[in-house]
């Protein structure tokens, strides 16, 4: 545990958030590697014991051995190519997602910012806006007092009075307005944001920029996964990068940043030839290693 | 762990300390662990308008694309009763003997279909709501909760019409309608309970929602649902204790308790012995086994 980076020398910073060689595993049943999956299946249920790789249940190893420390006032940006492991981590700081090793200590509830699975299509905006509330565990009065403003943040009404409409009637724009706006509704301690910031027009990307470092100010960490280099060097101190489940790099944001951008702006070879400094091998028999290089998500189709 | 990390330098010494010992100095808790059974209990009614808010949403967004829309919520139980009538009542004739079978009958798949929808939907409550159980944290038992919550708003409807059909086919309102409330609650807890139970086992094995509809059936069929325990075992020679099996069925108890509510010709000499005893623990055991089952495994929920 000697990985952290001080930046910021002077005086004792509280941490709010603590991951010790975390590693998270998904299970996927049914993937027919090994056997056929009939066979396999009863395997599984007959001896549960038995090594799972033969049993049927693809074990995909999405991130491995991770320790890191944020301090209260941070704001982290997690990096990496697409299915490196970011959003499983997030998850998992928010105690969403078991860990396989390793612990992850919290200051308090973090909490994702993320409502989607929440909603449902099939009712108005505006019950929705209320469920949404609810379901990040806002009480009723406080998903009436802030109706108006999330209906408005997300600007529905603009064009008409489509906030009584069914959800499934907007646009995926519109609906994925609405969606951040509740999401963006509630303050958080420790905030974690996946992609929020690519949803909607020019005019709402930056409204929702605005929101999320307001939304920083009040919480005491705030981490933030996106692809947009950009919106990480506008919001973001500290930089966490994520390779293929493993944490590459971690220090200021620039240092990162130059790094990574050097690794993604290369050709698409197998890493190692445009990778300054490569990662060491990862560990052994990890069959659902993904293509190199290519970054892409390893669940099977 | 430095060896995943190879750029840059790690900066040793400063932070000496594990990682345990540092979030135990600032009082960090582990993310993600079990509460305590009463904090759990607190988190939970913290949430108990979430519980209402999703049950309803579920119960409105159902029939929301149907042209006749809500009218489907009433619809659906006649349809389903008058099947069970075609074919047991005029088909088959097993009304033998039963006054105000319609009534009888319908009471029956009204307060049966209360209890197996709970069950089918607590079964997929976890597993069939991951991406909610991944993307947001409040405690997983106001799924199963929610779920049999809406069965139970879905029974009201049924209700409804049930109450015009006894008075369609002339059954006099009485004193003793207002049984059906007790009868609900303890119905709702035992329900609220195995879905509850079947919620963390359909998270272990998905496949089990497979297996439960031939399981339900069974269960159905021994229930009384269309013919009555009391009259036709009478004079059967079945050992003792296969009848008292029958009659401390839970299903049993409360579709005869809440036939015995409703219909003015189902005397209380039809029900079991003890039937009071019977509705209360069952409710008691499968409500607050149930819910401790459940909360046993909830740090697990969610695992691919």
């Amino acid at each position: 545990m000697a990985d952290l980076v001080h930046d910021k020398p002077n005086g004792e910073r509280v941490p709010t958030v603590i991951c010790d060689g975390v590693d998270i595993v998904y299970r996927v049943n049914g993937t027919g590697a090994g056997r056929g999956s009939a066979t396999a299946a009863l395997n599984r249920i007959l001896s549960r014991n038995q090594a799972e790789k033969a049993a049927g249940v693809r074990r995909v190893h999405a991130v491995k051995n991770v320790c890191f420390t944020a301090y209260k006032g941070e704001a982290i940006g997690l990096i990496g190519t697409n299915g490196s492991g970011k959003s499983t981590l997030l998850k998992a700081v928010a105690g969403l997602l078991p860990v396989e090793n390793g612990k992850i200590y919290t200051n308090g509830q973090p909490s994702l910012l993320g409502v989607n699975a929440a909603l449902m299509s099939d009712l108005t905006g505006e019950r929705n806006v209320h469920l949404g509330g609810l379901a990040m565990g806002m009480s009723r009065e406080q998903v009436k007092e802030r109706y108006q403003d999330i209906v408005d943040f997300s600007g529905i009404n603009e064009k008409g009075d489509f906030i009584t409409l069914p959800m499934r009637t907007y646009s995926s724009g519109m609906a994925a307005r609405l969606r951040f706006s509740i999401a963006a509704a509630k303050d958080h301690d420790v905030l974690l944001i996946d992609e929020a910031l690519a949803t909607g027009d020019r005019s709402f990307q930056k409204r929702s920029e605005d929101r999320i470092r307001e939304l920083r100010r009040h919480a005491g960490t705030v981490f933030l996964v996106s692809h947009n280099n950009n919106s990480i060097r506008d919001t973001c101190d500290r930089v966490l990068w994520l390779e293929r489940g493993v944490l590459r790099m971690d220090g200021p944001t620039e240092e990162v940043l130059a790094e990574y951008e050097a690794f993604t702006g290369g050709s698409d070879k197998p890493k190692g030839t445009t990778a300054p400094r490569p990662s060491p091998p990862a560990k052994p028999s990890k069959q659902e290693q993904k293509q190199p290089g290519a970054g892409k998500v390893p669940l099977p189709s | 762990m430095s060896q995943v990390l190879d750029t840059p330098p790690p900066t040793a010494g400063a932070a000496a300390e594990t990682p345990a010992r540092l979030a135990a100095r600032y009082g960090l808790t582990v993310s993600g662990a079990r509460p305590s059974l009463s904090e759990y209990i607190r988190q939970l009614w913290a949430r108990r308008h979430f519980i209402t808010a999703f049950a309803t949403a579920k119960l409105t967004a159902q029939y929301s694309q149907a042209k006749l829309g809500q009218v489907w919520q009433v619809m659906t139980p006649l349809l389903n009763a008058a099947v069970y009538y075609f074919i047991f009542g005029v088909l088959l004739g097993t009304k033998h003997g039963v006054p105000d079978y319609i009534p009888f009958l319908v009471t029956g798949v009204f307060v049966w279909t209360f209890t197996q929808s709970s069950i089918m939907a607590g079964t997929r409550a976890i597993s069939g709501n991951l991406g909610l159980v991944r993307a947001l944290h409040f405690p997983r038992a106001a799924l199963p909760i929610s779920f049999a919550l809406q069965q139970l708003q879905q029974l009201l409807f049924s209700m409804a019409a049930l109450v015009v059909i006894l008075l369609c086919v002339g059954s006099p309102i009485g004193i003793s309608w207002v049984l059906a409330v007790p009868v609900l609650t303890l119905q709702f807890t035992f329900n609220a309970g195995i879905s509850m139970i079947m919620a963390r086992m359909g998270a272990k094995a998905p496949d089990i929602a497979q297996l439960m509809p031939f399981v339900l059936r069974t269960w159905m069929y021994v229930s009384g649902v269309m013919w009555s325990i009391d009259k036709t075992l009478k004079h059967s020679h079945l050992p003792h204790t296969v009848m008292v099996l029958l009659q401390a069925n839970p299903a049993a108890v409360y579709i005869d308790l809440m036939r015995f509510a409703l219909i003015d010709s189902f005397h209380a000499d039809q029900l079991p012995h003890h039937v009071w005893a019977y509705a209360t623990g069952w409710a008691l055991l499968v409500g607050v086994g149930g819910f401790i089952y459940f909360w046993k495994a909830e740090e697990r929920y969610g695992r691919g």
